[in-house]
């Protein structure tokens, strides 16, 4: 069966639902968003990623109308939202906190947007009844919020947030107030949920795994600006920047002066040792000769052996440090002859006592010339 | 051991200075008014031995009490204290949720200062502070001359010695135990939940109403009880600024007491005024147990 790629980013025709257009958000003397413009799909899966304060829950709080911004516009649905209430827009939002009302019941809690509706009774109850199984809740319908688990919570805050079927929902770090196993549960089911829906979904988040597991694009931010803003496997695989690449996942970042060579470029990284090559496939970067540059590679790009391997571009000898044991992987810390320390990561398919690497030992990393990524030093 | 005797300090405190006078007071109401010192008999003479104990607990009984069911002037002092307490209880709610509210909506920096001018008038005698009330309502008072001197008014107004005083004197002393617990339940009141309401469709007002109001409503009751439960005993404010009109229980039992000087009659009707109270208290109790479930 044939399935379509769900990229609605690539088709020139689309119409974005949501459209930032230079929009700038000040704080008095503070630029919280500076100057941006972005398009957002419908029925996509769009994340915020970046470090608190780099004004993703201000573009956040700007599209729930809880802020207005200072310049620029921003259209949904091709309307300026302009002095338009947050009680008038086709949008609702899921709070960090949940934000449940502590004297209502779970019923009434997601009833609350639908009453302020005018909705008939009977068409409520069904609307609430289909919300609760949606999430799994309809045990928990008469309790009060404090009498159920965070778990729990969230879905109704998810369960209230959807129920009035906005065009858009926004969720504010959803799922931070959550254990790691809870959260990565969650995030398959937010997912199912979006999809069972059809909602468009804009997710604010500080957690890379969690902006990577779930969304159909990831928008990095930083101090204000989107950085970089493609599918996940796009911004771990192709980052933009040396910025994205670390914010996203390790990374070693390599830094030296590019020197075209062949079919790529030879990267002088220390005095006195071989270069490192690296062949362009299709990137756009093309530094001039001897720009500074810095060569990004993923730990799992780099393996790792107790002798030179043979018929590999790159490899350097070194020293091994340090072992970070993760169970299924392990990341071995290796010193390098001029004191660069690289991450190698394998897959620790033996068993713990049968493993062949340790302290102290004399190793060598190597990566195929293709493994790395060349970004502005 | 460690437990208990954290707690016998509180109760021998309570047993101390409230069992104890308590249990004074009611045999006091038992007794009969007598021309001696103190005023009353029987007194317990322990000299006399077992006959002198049961001769003393044969000669008490419900004479008073009776007494203050025949006489309609007790319940209607009964009746009016209720009906002072309730009106100025419901003032002071309508005059201090605006205010807590106003103060739980400051920018932070602001609120120790108000919180500081509320608590303020507390630094002085609650007794001059009334008396002062009286300067500001008689007819020469300030308010009348600023009233006539404004031509709102060609005549003073009457307002000292009336019933009016009285509220304006409870609402003005009390204000402050409607406004703090009223603040705390406002200042608690997370911000997103107002966001949330707005959010799925509520206007500024609809909110306040769903969310705002219902949320402050265990400081509501806990002020009004705190209001309600001294105003109901109330005696030196309708003595001072209510006139003849005004008829407290309060202002009763110090007659009783002081003038009439029938120790009897002036404890049982203490002893009627507590029970009426023990109402409100074991309200007021579960109200504050409720809000401490609420909020685990």
């Amino acid at each position: 069966m044939e399935q379509s790629v769900f990229a609605p980013w690539l088709n020139p025709d689309e119409k974005p639902l949501i459209q930032f257009k230079g929009v700038t958000k000040r704080f008095g003397d503070f630029t919280a968003i500076d100057n941006q413009t972005l398009n957002i799909y419908a029925k996509e899966f769009y994340a915020l990623l970046g470090p608190s304060g780099c004004g993703k829950t201000t573009m956040m709080r700007m599209l729930a109308g809880f802020e207005q911004p200072t310049s620029g516009k921003i259209l949904i649905n091709g309307k300026d939202m302009k002095g338009v209430a947050p009680n008038e827009r086709a949008v609702n939002m899921m709070f960090q906190s949940y934000a449940l009302f502590p004297h209502l019941t779970v019923w009434d809690n997601i009833a609350f947007g639908l009453r302020r509706e005018g909705m008939k009774k009977d068409e409520l109850a069904a609307r609430v009844d289909e919300m609760l199984r949606l999430t799994r809740l309809a045990k928990f319908a008469k309790r009060k919020p404090h009498q159920i688990s965070g778990g729990q919570r969230q879905r109704v805050a998810l369960a209230r947030s959807l129920a009035k079927a906005p065009k858009l929902l926004l969720l504010d770090e959803p799922l931070g107030a959550l254990d790691k196993k809870l959260r990565q549960e969650t995030q398959f089911e937010l997912m199912d949920i979006q999809e069972k829906t059809g909602t468009t979904f804009v997710i604010v988040t500080h957690d890379q795994e969690e902006a990577m597991t779930v969304a159909s694009r990831v928008a990095v931010m930083d101090e204000g600006r989107v950085i970089q803003v493609a599918t996940p496997a796009d911004i771990y695989e192709a980052p933009a920047s040396v910025y994205v690449a670390d914010f996203i996942g390790d990374v070693n970042i390599i830094h030296g002066s590019a020197l075209k060579a062949g079919d790529g470029y030879d990267i002088a990284w220390f005095e006195g040792r071989a270069p490192l090559h690296y062949k362009r496939e299709g990137d756009s970067y093309a530094p001039a000769n001897g720009a500074r540059v810095a060569l990004a590679i993923r730990p799992e790009k780099v393996s790792i052996s107790p002798e030179k391997p043979a018929g590999v571009t790159n490899a350097i000898k070194g020293k091994i440090i340090d072992i970070a044991y993760l169970g299924n992987l392990s990341t071995y810390h290796v010193e390098l002859d001029g004191g660069q320390m690289i991450k190698a990561q394998t897959a620790n398919t033996r068993r713990l006592s049968r493993r062949s690497f340790t302290w102290e030992d004399e190793v060598w990393v190597s990566w195929t010339d293709t493994a790395a990524v060349l970004l502005e030093g | 051991m460690r437990r208990f005797s954290l707690i016998a300090l509180p109760y021998s405190w309570l047993v101390l200075l409230f069992l104890v006078p308590f249990v004074i007071v009611l045999k006091i109401s038992l007794s009969d008014a007598a021309l001696s010192i103190p005023p009353y008999a029987p007194q317990l003479d322990l000299s006399a031995g077992w006959q002198g104990i049961s001769d003393f607990f044969g000669t008490l009984d419900f004479e008073n009490f009776a007494w203050l069911a025949s006489d309609d002037l007790y319940w209607k002092a009964y009746l009016s204290s209720l009906k002072i307490a309730v009106i100025s209880t419901m003032l002071t709610l309508l005059v201090g949720y605006p205010m807590a509210y106003a103060m739980a909506k400051a920018p932070p920096e602001w609120r120790p200062a108000l919180m500081m001018l509320v608590i303020l008038p507390f630094s002085t005698s609650f007794l001059i502070r009334v008396y002062s009330w009286m300067g500001i309502l008689s007819t020469e008072g300030y308010l009348n001359q600023l009233l006539l001197g404004l031509g709102l008014i060609s005549e003073p107004l009457m307002i000292l010695n009336t019933n009016t005083a009285v509220y304006i004197g409870v609402v003005y002393t009390y204000l402050p135990f409607m406004i703090l617990p009223i603040y705390a339940a406002l200042e608690k009141l997370d911000g997103s939940l107002l966001e949330a309401a707005e959010d799925l469709g509520c206007s500024r007002l609809t909110a306040f109403w769903l969310v705002t109001f219902p949320l402050s409503r265990s400081g509501m009751i806990a002020g009004c009880f705190l209001v309600f439960i001294p105003t109901l005993g109330e005696f030196v404010i309708p003595s001072l600024l209510g006139g003849s009109e005004t008829l407290m229980i309060g202002k009763v039992l110090y007659e009783e007491f002081f003038n009439n000087r029938d120790w009897p009659v002036a404890s049982a009707v203490a002893v009627v005024l507590l029970l009426i109270l023990i109402i409100p208290i074991v309200l007021f109790q579960r109200n504050q147990q409720k809000e401490r479930e609420a909020d685990q």
